[in-house]
This record gives C-alpha cells, sequence and structure tokens, in this order.
C-alpha cells in the first residue's frame, strides 16, 4: 500500500533530503511546526518505511577513491543456484557498492568503488572476474553523478 | 587539511555502519574518551570528508514501484549534445539520477514510475523527447541485493 503525503509530510521530507541531519526543532523550524509535532511527523514517516533511515556522506575523493564504475554482469548460467552463488559472493566484496538483478541485456548492475583505475583494474580481474557464473562483463567508468531526487515529494 | 589517520577511519567506519547513535555510544566504541571523538568529528566535517547526513526515502513505500536505469547513447555530431541532453533530462520529475559515462554508453539515467503504464507514459511522452538521443536501452530493476555508499577505508 502506497503512503498518501500531505503537504505537511512534503514540507518535512524537503527540510529532511536537504539536510539529513536536522534535529526534531530545526525540521520543525522549516516545516512550520512544533518540535514535538515535527518530531511524529518525522517518526510516522519512519515507521511507513517512507524514511527508510540515514546513512552518513563521505567525501570519495579525499578519502582516496578516485574512481566509481558501473558494471554491467551477464551470467554464464541461469539456474537458481547460479543466481544465489553470485549475489552472494558480489556483496561480500567490500569495493562493491551496489549489486542490482536487473531485467534487460545484462542480468546485474555493479556499481564499484576504487583508488584508481588500476586499482580497479585489479578489483575486475582478482574480484569480479573470478565470481561465481559471471560471464561477460561491461565497465562504464562514471565521469559525474548528480542526484536530482525529491522532484517527485 | 590533516592526513586522517587510523583512528579517524575507525571512527568513520562505524559511521558508515550507523550514524545515528550518541557521540558517547560512537566514542566508547572506537576506544575513544567522548571529548577526543568530539573533536575528530569535528575536524573532519571542518576537512570536508564527512559532507553531512542524508535520509534515504524509499519511494517503492510511495507508490513507485516500477524503476529503470536508462542508458544512452548521444549523437555525438551534434555540437553540445551532453548539455542539452542533461539540461533537460534534469527537468523530467521521475528522473532520479543522472550520471556521465566513459565506456560504450554516454549517460545512465534513473526513472522512477507507478506501474509499467505510467512508465510507458513517461518513457514517450519525456524521455524520447529529450534531445540528441542516438540510442536507448532499458535494465529494469527486479530487486536491490546490496545498496551503501559505504567506502572501503
Amino acid at each position: 500500500m502506497a503512503v498518501d503525503l500531505d503537504d505537511v509530510d512534503r514540507a518535512v521530507l524537503r527540510a529532511l533530503l536537504e539536510d539529513g541531519g536536522l534535529n526534531a526543532r530545526e525540521v520543525g523550524r522549516a516545516a512550520g511546526l512544533s518540535q514535538p509535532a515535527a518530531w511524529r511527523r518525522i517518526r510516522k514517516l519512519e515507521e511507513a518505511g517512507v524514511i527508510r533511515g540515514r546513512r552518513i556522506a563521505l567525501d570519495r575523493e579525499k578519502l582516496g577513491f578516485g574512481v566509481s564504475v558501473f558494471l554491467g554482469v551477464r551470467l554464464a548460467g541461469k539456474a537458481r543456484l547460479d543466481l544465489e552463488a553470485f549475489e552472494r559472493a558480489a556483496q561480500a566484496i567490500p569495493e562493491v557498492q551496489v549489486v542490482q538483478h536487473v531485467l534487460g541485456i545484462y542480468d546485474y548492475r555493479l556499481r564499484v568503488v576504487a583508488r584508481d583505475l588500476s586499482d580497479f583494474e585489479r578489483i575486475l580481474r582478482r574480484r569480479i572476474m573470478t565470481l561465481p557464473g559471471v560471464g561477460a562483463v561491461e565497465s562504464n567508468v562514471i565521469l559525474s553523478d548528480e542526484k536530482v531526487s525529491g522532484a517527485l515529494i | 587539511m590533516q592526513e586522517v589517520d587510523d583512528i579517524d577511519r575507525r571512527v568513520l567506519r562505524l559511521l558508515q555502519a550507523d550514524c545515528t547513535e550518541p557521540v558517547a555510544t560512537l566514542a566508547e566504541r572506537a576506544g575513544l574518551s567522548a571529548g577526543a571523538c568530539w573533536r575528530r568529528l569535528e575536524r573532519l566535517e571542518r576537512d570536508g570528508i564527512i559532507l553531512g547526513r542524508r535520509v534515504e526515502i524509499d519511494h517503492a513505500a510511495l507508490g513507485y514501484a516500477v524503476r529503470v536505469s536508462l542508458r544512452v547513447t548521444l549523437d555525438k555530431t551534434r555540437a553540445g549534445a551532453f548539455d542539452g541532453f542533461l539540461e533537460a533530462a534534469r527537468d523530467v520529475p521521475e528522473v532520479l539520477s543522472l550520471q556521465t559515462l566513459l565506456g560504450r554508453v554516454d549517460v545512465r539515467m534513473e526513472v522512477l514510475a507507478r506501474d509499467l503504464a505510467h512508465y510507458r507514459e513517461i518513457y514517450r511522452t519525456r524521455i524520447l523527447a529529450l534531445p540528441h538521443i542516438a540510442e536507448i536501452e532499458a535494465l529494469m530493476l527486479v530487486s536491490d541485493i546490496k545498496n551503501s555508499e559505504a567506502l572501503p577505508i
């Protein structure tokens, strides 16, 4: 069942999308609510699963991760066991941030973070190409990345 | 900017696992006094290593059940193809993120829709109307196996 948002929910979500570190008092100020009312709204959105959680945002480049790459992966075999073995092994690789099962010309989409291109090549050869059942792999290096989320809220 | 040391990395790893804990708890887990932990957090924010906190929105809970990754090849014989395409794509509310790539495809964007009929409508009226598209292919999301922005620090 989809959650219906009212204007106040939207104002709360927009404030939090702008800055996920705001406390209930600050959200309340942005949305025109008292602190307890803002707290209740945030709580309700969390319980409804609209706000799934909070994460820390770190500067990748300053921490030495200069390269992010999207991989399209086709599996050689398509039995259920092949998918499970691949998924288990792929999500255990620390450099793999995203694993998505997809329909289309690939079976999986991965996002990999690496220090530089030679580090990426090492991860690709030693960790990705050795995943169980892996067939063809296509790499696309990310040059720019922008999130435009929020327009729907 | 001060060099990021092993203790900083430990604090960042703990924050990546859970950024909602109070500083006292974080300090205890990192083996620091609360004051020392505060000072590190302040420095990491001042140096722009910690960018902030982000809320994660579950669009499925808001009724957007369909998520498609569109991979677009642009007609690069046209001057300004990239800029023209990106500018127009940013105006489509259902486009959640946009990446430019170095590889077989030029741009990747994530599109949300309520259901397949809604997706078809967005695809026909908004996506195919974007300028400079030479080719377009779609990967439809079946399931998110792993989705984190955590860095292997």
